[in-house]
């Protein structure tokens, strides 16, 4: 039972981490994108709606990825380009993806899904339980850990990453230095928005394949919340992702658990505890001001217009 | 975060909901207001259905604006009275959450008449609709009695009120009168709407053990993950067979239509008045889906029962009926009032959930 229970909780998971790990790149460039939920709704929507026109899941992720990323540059372009608040221009995106994906995606509604079929991992996949539960997994969960490593590799031990993260602490400064500021973060609010679509492709393919409006389902903010969790680091996604859909799937098992042992506990209470659990942490983390400090971006949400 | 959920929800609601009709003086206006969306495959869409079909019984006196994806709570009574102004004559909000904002804004328009779904609070201007699902869920439970072999259900609840709890009790009362060990196994889901949450307690019941699936929740990802793990599962509000065919057993099918039906016509007629309505299976206000993927005899029994609630002879509440803690509730042959069925607050023997409070 062990087993079925840590399956869920990955399936539960991974949504939150792809999307929270696009978002913390936009963020590192400085770009603060309230749009995530927008953006994982189009890219469930887009998902569905190819993998049933093309009858193949993995054309439904391309498209997901592709319509997150192609959302996103709306948003890009408002904040970007014309400069807008992103504040203001993030919650018009997430207003704007769930209604226009509800349009387009009211021909799919109620069609029966076409689920993402995992890929078994020879060898590794016999390793005794973490095995068949870590490499009998389907593409987007090894996507996600890819994307944890290469991530954190990008930001931390590359030279465009070191380029990301100067622009997100001062982007005059990086702008001096002669690295194009609008340029960069048009790239890393993309790849915020194809991030998010995968998240959203994964909900449509792999977590519950079907449309309905709405589906997200607050994910988007969620994700958005482990970025501040994880002080914008990558492995902390990981992990803040992983504990937030353990907390939720456990609190399901313990309301069971607790009718076999006859005991009450309340299940409003054990609703809340992921939301619990993330104050607990954040509290931690923030204990020390000064990493915290360091690891926000200092320019994050502030807009930028070069001069000429 | 949550209130900026809500909010955000709100303004999507009403940036993006709001439908307007044929643009037609003449025309009186039957509002409708959904907490969900009308294509969610359960309880918002077979409102949506009831809606359809009144637009089409009277399209020639009538439109039917709607606004879908409304919150529950302070922003409910705001989408409301929007609709009121907006000069609607009838107002039918289709949700046990809207109740207390329905009469807030009923005050404000005396002249507008409301009509209230699932609740308990009425006014000179403010009807109740109710439809006895319990009769459906009875019968549910005891299909789930003989076509599980573990004896046990697992049973997916969205928040505990009167209207959840009843189900649940009904559910086991007729499981009990099949298989008198018969067990319930509850989660409370805490959300009527969430794809994720409801296939997460889904797989989260058949982890631990139930082979046949219920729901008090409005998707159908339930029926899907019941379908992939292959056991057995009961649709809720709408017909989900499609979500499962070789799943579901039936499903507790919400006809609103001839309600609608009926009520706008009183109100064309000017006999329009507030009534506390509350139909079951044998005024058709519900159906019982198909009885599939069940062998004959458990098929046949259901349609017997279905038979015995319709002509009266059989009330889902029957004593003798024990609380949970073991103390007499109705004693042999007896019945409860409705008002007593409406306000229910706790569960039967069997049920092993403690019921939050």
């Amino acid at each position: 039972m062990f087993e079925a229970i840590l399956l869920t909780v990955i399936t539960a998971s991974t949504p939150l981490v792809i999307a929270a790990l696009g978002e913390l790149v936009a963020e590192r460039a400085g770009v603060l994108n309230l749009g995530v939920e927008g953006m994982m709704i189009m890219g469930a929507v887009c998902a569905f709606a190819a993998a049933q026109l093309s009858g193949s899941p993995y054309i439904g992720i391309l498209a997901g990825i592709v319509g997150g990323g192609l959302f996103s540059l709306l948003f890009g372009f408002l904040t970007l380009t014309l400069v807008a608040n992103q504040v203001a221009t993030g919650l018009a995106l997430t207003i704007l993806g769930l209604g226009l994906s509800g349009q387009l995606g009211e021909a799919f509604v109620g069609l029966p899904g076409i689920k993402l079929q995992p890929i078994v991992i020879p060898l590794l996949s016999d390793i005794p339980f973490f095995g068949r539960v870590l490499f009998s997994q389907d593409l987007i969960f090894y996507l996600s850990v890819a994307l944890v490593v290469g991530i954190n590799w990008f930001l931390f031990r590359s030279r465009r990453g070191l380029k990301i993260r100067a622009i997100g602490d001062n982007h005059a400064s990086a702008h001096a230095l002669g690295i194009n500021v609008i340029g960069a973060r048009y790239l890393a609010v993309m790849f915020g928005g194809a991030c998010a679509g995968l998240a959203g492709a994964q909900l449509s393919l792999v977590y519950t394949p079907q449309w309905v409006e709405n589906m997200s389902a607050g994910r988007g903010w969620i994700a958005l919340a482990l970025v501040v969790f994880a002080s914008w680091r990558p492995w902390r996604v990981l992990a803040g992702g992983y504990l937030f859909g353990a907390v939720g799937i456990g609190q399901l098992h313990a309301q069971i658990l607790a009718q076999n042992l006859g005991i009450v506990i309340p299940s409003q209470f054990l609703s809340a505890l992921p939301y619990a659990a993330t104050i607990v942490v954040l509290i931690i983390i923030s204990h020390n001001r000064r990493t915290t400090l360091i690891n926000t971006p200092a320019s994050l949400g502030k807009p930028f217009v070069p001069d000429r | 975060m949550k209130k900026l959920i809500i909010a955000l929800a709100a303004s999507a609601a009403l940036l993006g909901g709001f439908v307007t009709g044929a643009e037609a003086q003449e025309k009186t206006k039957v509002c409708f207001i959904y907490v969900g969306s009308r294509t969610d495959g359960g309880w918002t869409q077979a409102h949506e259905i009831g809606r359809q079909e009144l637009q089409k019984a009277l399209d020639a006196k009538i439109e039917t604006p709607f606004l879908e994806n409304v919150p529950e709570g302070p922003d409910a009574e705001r989408a409301i009275e929007r609709m009121a102004r907006s000069g609607c004559a009838l107002v039918f909000t289709t949700s046990f959450g809207f109740m207390d904002a329905t009469i807030k804004v009923a005050q404000k328009f005396p002249d507008v008449k409301f009509e209230h779904a699932t609740g308990f609070k009425a006014a000179p201007n403010v009807a109740t609709y109710n439809s006895r699902f319990y009769e459906g869920r009875y019968i549910q439970g005891q299909i789930a009695a003989k076509m599980s072999k573990k004896g046990v259900a697992g049973y997916i609840a969205s928040f505990p009120i009167p209207e959840v709890v009843m189900g649940i009790n009904a559910f086991e009362l007729g499981a009990k009168s099949v298989n008198p060990d018969f067990k319930l196994k509850v989660v409370w889901a805490n959300t009527w709407f969430d794809p994720g949450k409801e296939a997460d307690a889904a797989k989260a019941l058949i982890d631990q053990g139930v082979d046949i699936l219920t729901q008090h929740t409005d998707t159908t990802a339930p029926m899907q993950v019941a379908a992939e793990r292959g056991i057995l599962a009961f649709g809720q509000a709408s017909d989900m067979i499609a979500a499962g065919p070789k799943t579901q057993l039936t499903a507790i099918v919400d006809t609103w239509g001839a309600y609608y039906i009926k009520r706008t016509q009183a109100l064309l007629d000017g006999t329009w008045k507030s009534e506390q309505i509350w139909d079951g299976l044998k005024d058709g206000i519900l159906t019982m889906a198909p009885y599939t993927n069940m062998p004959d005899d458990v098929k046949a029994m259901a349609e017997e029962t279905e038979a015995k609630i319709k002509s009266g002879e059989l009330h889902p509440f029957t004593g003798p009926i024990n609380r949970q803690d073991g103390t007499p509730w109705l004693a042999a042959g007896e019945k409860p009032q409705d008002g007593v069925l409406l306000g229910m607050n706790f569960y039967v023997e069997g049920v092993d959930d403690k019921l939050p409070q």
